[in-house]
């Protein structure tokens, strides 16, 4: 048996192997008939949620059912942006949470995920704008979490593509920072979970869709699927932009809408951006991933849509923001274009928490900031299947807040979806 | 691009339009006759946050913001976008 850890003395028998030697990352194996958890959903919340499961809670007898291959959802179609920059306290505390998280997690998963905490410097155009971010980031400071306020020099440092020239069209008052937070390497996220969990005894079942519930007396005993009927006691649902349909075939509705969120990269040049730079008067989001390409998202598509392709206003508008914000941006070509669903919220605030159908879980809601809460997702939803019961961390993110009227709303949006 | 066809304007691309959201949710019914400030707390919270949201089918509410600036009811294919019908909304001279 060839120890499957990574590491040095792994690298050297790889290499004299001629590289034949590695083992698989995961195995594949036929669903068995019986679980004591199925995890719908093979992303990264849903295989975090195993590997907490097993590692953290004992419960290793487990099977994680994917309807397509692992890192082909939103897992892989994000901006990889990392951070924990909330204003609302259940927010900021569990967003906190995966952030620490995030920090160790390549050693915990024995797997690169390549986390860089090079920072997210949100733009201020005005004085007032200014203001209201510093508020924000008191707020931050006051909840222990990291934030700095700069000052148009220091932004200057930081950030010199950016537009400082007289005539810019938004011009750069000064700016928030958030340091430890980055960007990650967004499949290795997927894999790494999916190696670890594996490796611990949970079983990722790809090419495995969930076709129905068996429900008895109000609580789930079993999901129907295209590789045939499992029974289980309890089932965790995290499918991201699927959320309303899955849980519709256990009779319930959700305060879902699914949305189509585009992101955009350029052909790859050298290093100039080591930071990720966001402008909200623009609505864009820049970095630069680390093989050069220059990455770009913005604003949803803004309708309903579970197409996973977008539109061309939108792109459009991205790129003419990007260009706005770095000028330079102007004389490169765009590579590729990619769009996925996102579950978003009534209120733009997640949902991790029980359901009126008796040991079914849902974790969903993302909106657009799914990935970010990986690692802490997993972590509180694995507790919460585990227990029956949400941890303190997650408890504001359930289903009754929308009746009680205990919404978390970051933006003051009001319950349009689209506008998040 | 959407082409989302306007009863009074005709087929107008997609940026021409804000985006409503979904056309069937309704407000609980209140009984007003009674003189009873009766609310239905359940019906609104419902009402107010929960939808469908098909993959497929839709019937959604969009305003002709540079155009007529009518309100449509529209329905649309959400994986498709393959729009069906379009109709002015209740109050804009439709039902």
């Amino acid at each position: 048996m060839v120890d499957a850890r990574y590491s040095i003395a792994a690298l050297v028998r790889g290499a004299i192997t001629g590289h034949r030697s590695w083992p698989e990352a995961w195995r594949k194996p036929a669903p068995k008939p019986r679980y004591d958890v199925v995890i719908i959903g093979g992303g990264g919340h849903g295989l975090a949620t195993a590997y907490y499961l097993a590692k953290l809670h004992g419960v290793t007898n487990v099977a994680v059912l994917e309807k397509g291959w692992i890192g082909g959802g939103n897992t892989g179609r994000n901006t990889t942006i990392v951070r924990s920059n909330y204003f609302l306290r259940d927010n900021a505390f569990f967003y906190e949470h995966a952030l620490k998280l995030w920090e160790g997690l390549s050693q915990d998963l024995n797997f690169n995920v390549m986390f860089s905490p090079r920072g997210n410097i949100i733009l201020a155009h005005d004085f007032g704008q200014a203001e209201g971010m510093t508020m924000r980031y008191n707020a931050l400071r006051l909840n222990g979490i990291d934030g700095v306020r700069l000052s148009r020099e220091e932004v200057q440092r930081r950030a010199p593509a950016l537009d400082f020239s007289p005539n810019a069209r938004f011009p750069i008052f000064g700016a928030v920072d958030q340091p430890r937070s980055g960007v990650a390497r967004h499949d290795a996220v997927a894999w790494g979970y999916a190696r670890a969990a594996d490796r611990l005894g949970v079983d990722i079942i790809e090419n495995c869709e969930v076709t129905g519930f068996d429900i008895k007396d109000g609580a789930v005993t079993g999901v129907q699927t295209s590789r045939g009927d499992i029974a289980t006691g309890k089932v965790g649902i995290a499918v991201a932009g699927h959320s309303s349909e899955v849980a519709r075939m256990a009779g319930l509705r959700l305060p879902i809408e699914t949305h189509l969120l585009q992101a955009m990269v350029s052909e790859p040049v050298k290093p100039f951006l080591d930071t990720v730079v966001i402008s909200p008067s623009l609505h864009v989001y820049v970095s630069q991933t680390d093989k050069g390409e220059v990455l770009m998202g913005g604003a949803l598509d803004g309708y309903n849509s579970y197409s996973q392709r977008g539109t061309w206003p939108t792109v459009e508008d991205v790129v003419s923001s990007a260009v706005g914000m770095i000028p330079r941006l102007k004389s490169l070509r765009l590579m590729r274009t990619w769009g996925g669903v996102m579950d978003m919220s009534m209120d733009g605030s997640p949902i991790i928490a029980k359901t009126p159908v008796e040991r079914l879980y849902l974790n969903g809601g993302w909106c657009y900031g799914g990935f970010k809460a990986t690692p802490g997702s997993g972590w509180v939803f694995a507790h919460t299947i585990a227990n029956d019961a949400p941890h303190s961390l997650n408890e504001a993110f359930s289903l009754e807040r929308f009746r009680s009227g205990r919404l978390l709303s970051e933006r003051g949006a009001g319950n349009y979806p689209h506008y998040h | 691009m959407l082409l989302i066809p306007c009863p009074v304007c005709g087929e107008r691309p997609e940026d021409e339009f804000g985006f409503g959201g979904d056309a069937t949710v309704q407000p609980p019914v209140t009984d007003s006759a009674s003189g009873q400030a009766e609310v239905d707390i359940d019906g609104f919270a419902d009402y107010l946050y929960l939808r469908e949201n098909p993959k497929g089918r839709h019937t959604e509410l969009w305003v002709h913001r540079y155009g007529c600036r009518r309100w449509l009811v529209v329905e649309r294919d959400t994986v498709t976008h393959e729009l069906y019908s379009s109709r002015l909304a209740a109050g804009e001279g439709g039902e």
